[in-house]
């Protein structure tokens, strides 16, 4: 069996080939541009002036990278653990619920920097509950937990559809969503920041929950690479036999980073909710969940690759939306196509360059192929 | 006189740098029982993979019936009439018996005409071979013995007139094993040639016309079965290796650290793998389990060790039972003393993936020195690490390098450095010199020796005999789960052949 | 009792993108490929079918149309899993999105209709077949006009997706290639050392996915409706994957599952905002969850054990 990572230089690893994955990527998606009858360079081009043109744009490109930091943070803390959760999608919808919670009861009592926190943790919260009983599914009877969670993002669909449409949904209006919430459940932006630097932002929806994702990036980090808990996480996720050698208790493992999991899929909700609309209305979450999949595997699931991969996602968003301006046959949807691209090419088809990529390196440079695999190795 | 069914002519397979077959000449004559006896790793299950097409020799060359025939894949081996009878049966389990039969031997794209033909098929070669079993029966339900019926019918059924059959008593009780024996005397009065892997002397004395011994991938000697006796196959089997006896002073056994009373264990599909054993192991000595891979070595240790429950027995550390029967927490007994370094290191007892430092506490990653709070104290992990590497001699001298980069011998020492310098009361290793180089060999023995001088008890399971007879105080052989056998390291290896191949002496050594 | 026609009427039709879709997850799942890109590869048969339907003005032609992209998306499905040995799952969520994206901004670009295909006519749609004698045995009690509404009255692709349950099953267990697709899924190395190859297997497995599922892309948006909407297949693509796992990846039980599911889904526009007894209102986001409530309690191991093949979702490496 070959042991990819012994021979690869790292910087191959993390960099090369994740580059070539999305540069495979976007010219397929070149490939459809030219299907929809639009130049395709042109269209590179109009999407990165609107990600990164004006003040603006750079401010609603972090905006959006906000959500995608959360979920994909929370694909990667359960891909470490061997556990592939694809119900972000539902568990962010679900966490909803809680920062409606804190925010409809105190948003007139408290100032946001009190509200934030308990929306902070009541967010979390839910978003772990929603990933609870996949979680204890798999653990205990072997449930598939694709299966489950995905089955959970419709039930969580449900769930809100009724909550919006119904009891939270004020009587005078007609639109499924909650009222408007005071200023103490609004979250402030973050313009003034951009501004000093000297960007003109206007009404960009940039806020604190930006900062939170960048906190809860470095906090991941630290949970995997530092903790006792994010060491075990991760031999159960490279071996589970060799997990139980060590004594490593698997079902403890499982609900552990499902719950971690849920609830950093949980916090997305805070940045559209009480950072931008400062009211909770049908579908926020709009596919943040399954673009955290694809900004997990482009970054491998560490987080100094998955801020990058979400700004970078947050830039074809917002340019993408730029776009559809220029080019209205090319919408908001070619990001989800890239999307797709993306998880294709950086998930299932990952190791398909490698085999070319080790053979231009063994003739080039021997050297740096390193030290020789392993000898031997048992029978 | 008889010709040759099937000749392998210089032979070669090397899967990197293991020479699993060298330069293998072989010819086993029609309408005979050829046997094939060899240890583990001996390079007889290569050889028959490469006759049924599985893998491609390196060089040499197939003749069935006297003609040159290239085997590319299953289907031309097949097609020369070779069929295989695989140790891990090759079935669908919740197809019935007639559905395995026919798989790939349809003959036309609807099945009702392929069924009737090959019911009717069934019922000769049942009445033929005495190969009875219910056609319309589902295999999971089948006890092992039957299933194993089911292999050979597949291959009859396929015109098979040459069958392999690759350790086929693994699975089997005596009785089964007696009626396989009565079956393979009536295909070859039917004029079948037989070839019989195994690695048990009394199979190969009780059936086999003919029998060819395999050591460490090379073929040492073929013989007329009437010919030759337990004792010289037993001694070829194992070979005349220069021993590397390790410097040591004698035992001073202290007290019981480990005691075993009637452990039995099955493994995943109910078979038994481990047969009522029971031993002790005293402070200051080293008891060596010898035998030949699969014969319950592996399942006593992980039994043991926590990483495997047993069916019924008591296993107890220190005097305080340990829980096999129910839920073993590998942690735990760890915290008690016990000490593992398992039969595979590369899926159980290291992640190679982490750094080195990593995994140099895998298992004790627990521990408050390597911890500050929830956080890993890194310094106090790596400042450990470098300390056993040094120690211990491990090479490169790097405790950032992912461990897949360092070789098998060095990979053994971290597991080796981590384990001993826990400084526990009781260790159980596991072939601790596989797939090491000579060198770290001799520093592991001394290792070992060095632990039981320290008043430490060592249980040492190995498929490696001269490493049992250097390093052990007492060795205890295992064939087929059970203990047959306890002899002084000064027992030779004939002796210990012969126990370890399933043939009992008649007087026992006290 | 008419509403009773009714409502099994109208289960009929909705089931009929499930059954086909399950079906199509049926071969590939029994070949030990696992496929969650079932909504995809609907979504985007949805979409050729009815373009391709509205350029020809033959809907014949939008089922080929279907079909064929379908079976296209289904490939590469194969070629990662099979040739490449890559990640089921990962494989089958990338085509769901390129599905999703593509046919949303191609129908924009092609038919600039915000996203729908132009509304079929004639030809260019499959429509109602009335059997013979329907309309003469319409007033025969009870079973005139079960006759008359309930099996009379569909297009083809609802005849054809329901003939496809006993075919299924017979291909499944009467013929070669069932049993050797059955095998694959189970023990793929006891295929292999019968000589057949894993691999031409599965691929032929998954391409039989792509032609169901261009079917019942085909269906929705050429024969239940007048065109493509965007998103039209809503999910259904899992719910035929909740009805596989219910069905416990059989034909007939399928056919019930997805038939169960489709009444719920008809069920619930029917009786929206209706009083039950005892229980009184039933919001119709719980029926409209039920299917997916009842996959997780299955999975769960609450009603009875639900064993996928043996094989399912591990590439097939030859042991070494």
């Amino acid at each position: 069996m070959s042991a990819p990572f012994a021979k690869l230089p790292r910087w191959v690893d993390y960099g090369l080939i994740p580059v070539i994955n999305l540069l495979v990527a976007f010219l397929v998606a070149g490939v459809v541009v030219l299907l929809v009858g639009e130049n395709p360079f042109q269209a590179a081009g109009i999407l990165v002036k609107g990600a990164f043109g004006k003040g603006q744009n750079i401010a609603y490109t972090l905006y959006y990278a906000t959500n995608f930091i959360f979920t994909g943070l929370a694909v990667a803390v359960a891909f470490h653990s061997g556990l592939f959760n694809i119900g972000g999608e539902g568990q962010a919808y679900i966490a909803g619920l809680g920062v409606v919670l804190v925010a409809l009861n105190l948003d007139a009592v408290l100032p946001w920097w009190v509200n934030f926190p308990l929306a902070i943790v009541a967010s979390a919260l839910l978003g772990a509950a929603w990933a609870f009983i996949p979680a204890i599914l798999q653990a205990k009877r072997g449930s598939h937990i694709v299966i489950t969670t995905i089955m959970f993002n419709f039930i969580a669909a449900s769930v809100m559809v009724y909550m919006l449409v119904g009891p939270l949904k004020p009587l005078s209006s007609m639109a499924p969503q909650t009222r408007d919430f005071l200023e103490g459940a609004q979250l402030p932006r973050l313009g003034w920041l951009m501004e000093a630097i000297g960007f003109r932002v206007r009404s960009a929806p940039l806020n604190v929950s930006f900062l939170l994702a960048l906190f809860m990036a470095w906090a991941v980090w630290v949970l995997i690479w530092r903790t006792r808990l994010g060491y075990e996480m991760r031999t159960y996720g490279f071996s589970a036999r060799a997990a139980r050698y060590a004594g490593i208790g698997e079902t403890r493992i499982i609900v552990i980073a499902m719950l971690i999991s849920g609830g950093l899929a949980g916090m997305m909700a805070l940045n559209p909710i009480m950072g931008d609309q400062h009211h909770m209305s049908l579908d926020f979450v709009s596919g943040a969940g399954f673009v955290g999949i694809a900004v997990a595997l482009m970054g491998r699931s560490h987080p100094a690759g998955i801020v990058p991969a979400a700004i970078l996602f947050g830039a074809l968003y917002q340019g993408g939306a730029e776009l559809a301006f220029d080019m209205p046959n090319i919408s908001r949807d070619m990001i989800v196509i890239i999307q797709g691209l993306v998880i294709l090419f950086a998930g299932a088809l990952e190791h398909m360059f490698r085999p070319t990529i080790q053979t231009i390196f063994a003739t080039l440079s021997p050297r740096t192929m390193g030290v020789p695999a392993a000898k031997g190795g048992g029978a | 006189m008889a010709e040759a069914a099937i000749e392998l002519i210089g032979i070669n397979k090397s899967f990197g740098p293991v020479h699993a077959n060298r330069d293998i000449n072989l010819s086993v004559e029609r309408g005979t029982i050829h046997g094939i006896i060899g240890e583990n790793g001996a390079g007889k299950s290569t050889l028959m993979s490469i006759l049924y097409g599985f893998y491609h020799a390196d060089s040499g060359e197939i003749r069935v019936g006297g003609k040159p025939l290239a085997i590319h894949t299953p289907n031309d081996a097949i097609a020369a009439g070779i069929g295989m009878v695989h140790q891990h049966f090759m079935l669908v389990d919740n197809f019935t018996v007639i559905e395995n039969v026919i798989l790939g031997a349809e003959g036309e794209p609807l099945l009702k005409t392929s069924i009737a033909r090959a019911r009717s098929e069934l019922q000769r070669l049942e009445r033929e071979y005495g190969l009875e079993v219910d056609p319309d029966a589902v295999i999971e339900e089948l006890p092992v013995g039957l299933q194993q019926r089911v292999e050979i019918l597949k291959a009859l059924y396929r015109g098979a007139e040459i069958l392999i059959l690759d350790e086929p008593t693994g699975v089997l009780t005596p009785p089964e094993a007696d009626h396989l024996f009565r079956i393979l005397g009536m295909l070859k009065a039917q004029g079948k040639t037989i070839v019989l892997i195994t690695h048990k002397l009394r199979e190969i004395m009780a059936i086999t016309d003919t029998v060819s011994v395999m050591r460490q991938g090379t073929m040492v000697v073929t013989r007329r079965t009437a010919e030759t006796t337990v004792e010289e196959l037993a001694e070829l089997m194992v070979g005349r290796r220069v021993l590397l006896r390790v410097e040591k002073g004698p035992a001073q056994p202290g007290e019981v650290k480990l005691s075993v009373r009637n452990l039995t264990v099955k493994d995943s599909r109910g078979v038994v793998m481990v047969d009522d054993v029971s031993f002790d192991v005293r402070a200051g000595e080293i008891v060596g389990i010898a035998g030949v891979a699969g014969n319950g070595q592996s399942e006593l240790m992980e039994a043991i060790a926590g990483t495997r429950r047993a069916e019924s027995g008591t296993v107890e550390l220190d005097g305080r039972p340990i829980d096999v029967t129910g839920h073993a927490d590998p942690g735990e007994l760890r915290d008690r003393g016990l000490a593992h370094v398992p039969e595979d290191r590369h899926h159980v007892g290291l992640v190679l993936a982490f750094e080195e430092a990593e995994n140099s506490i895998l298992g004790y990653h627990d521990k408050p020195e390597y911890l500050g709070g929830p956080f890993l104290n890194l310094d106090a992990i790596h400042a450990d690490a470098r300390d056993k590497i040094a120690k211990y001699d491990i090479r490169p001298a790097n405790d950032r390098l992912k461990t897949a980069n360092f070789s098998g011998g060095n990979q053994q020492k971290i597991v080796l450095a981590r384990e001993i310098e826990q400084d526990p009361g009781v260790l159980i290793v596991g072939q601790p010199t596989r797939g090491v180089d000579v060198g770290a060999i001799e520093f592991i023995h001394k290792r070992l020796i060095a632990m039981r001088d320290a008043g430490k008890a060592v249980l040492l399971v190995s498929v490696e005999l001269d490493e049992i007879r250097s390093l052990s105080d007492r060795i205890l052989v295992m064939f087929a789960g059970r203990v047959v056998g306890e002899r002084g390291p000064e027992a030779t290896e004939g002796e210990l052949g012969l126990l370890m191949a399933g043939v009992e002496k008649r007087e026992a050594a006290e | 009792m008419d509403a009773l026609v009714q409502i099994l009427d109208a289960t009929l039709r909705v089931s009929v993108p499930l059954l086909l879709a399950c079906l199509a997850g049926l071969y590939s799942e029994r070949s030990g490929i696992f496929d969650i890109g079932l909504e995809g590869k609907m979504l985007a048969g949805a979409f050729a079918g009815a373009a391709t339907a509205a350029v020809t003005g033959s809907a014949w032609l939008g089922l080929g149309g279907a079909i064929l992209t379908a079976v296209c998306l289904a490939l590469v499905h194969g070629f990662a899993s099979i040739t490449h040995r890559g990640n089921q799952i990962v494989s089958g969520v990338a085509i769901n999105f390129i599905a999703a994206g593509s046919t949303i901004i191609l129908g924009q670009a092609w038919f600039a209709q915000g996203g729908r295909t132009p509304s079929l006519e004639g030809p260019a749609r499959f429509e109602a077949i009335t059997l013979p004698g329907a309309e003469a045995l319409r007033d025969v009690p009870l079973v005139g006009l079960i006759y008359a509404e309930l099996i009379s009255g569909h297009s083809i692709l609802v005849y054809i997706a329901f003939l496809m349950v006993p075919l299924t099953w017979w291909v499944l267990y009467r013929t070669r290639f069932g049993l050797r697709l059955r095998a694959v899924g189970e023990n793929p190395a006891a295929v292999d050392t019968a000589g057949i190859s894993v691999t031409w297997l599965r691929y032929r497995a998954v391409i039989i996915t792509g032609v169901l599922t261009g079917m019942a892309g085909a269906y929705l948006s050429v024969a239940q409706n007048a065109g493509f909407v965007k998103d039209m297949t809503a999910g259904k693509g899992y719910i035929a994957l909740a009805a596989l796992i219910f069905a416990k990846w059989r034909p007939v039980p399928a056919m019930f599952a997805c038939l169960l599911f489709g009444f719920l889904d008809a069920a619930s526009i029917r009786f929206q905002g209706a009083e039950w007894p005892l229980v009184g209102k039933v919001p119709v986001q719980l029926i409209n969850a039920l299917p997916f409530i009842l996959t997780v309690v299955l999975l769960a191991g609450f009603i009875g054990k639900a064993i996928p093949p043996r094989a399912g979702g591990v590439p097939y490496v030859k042991e070494r």
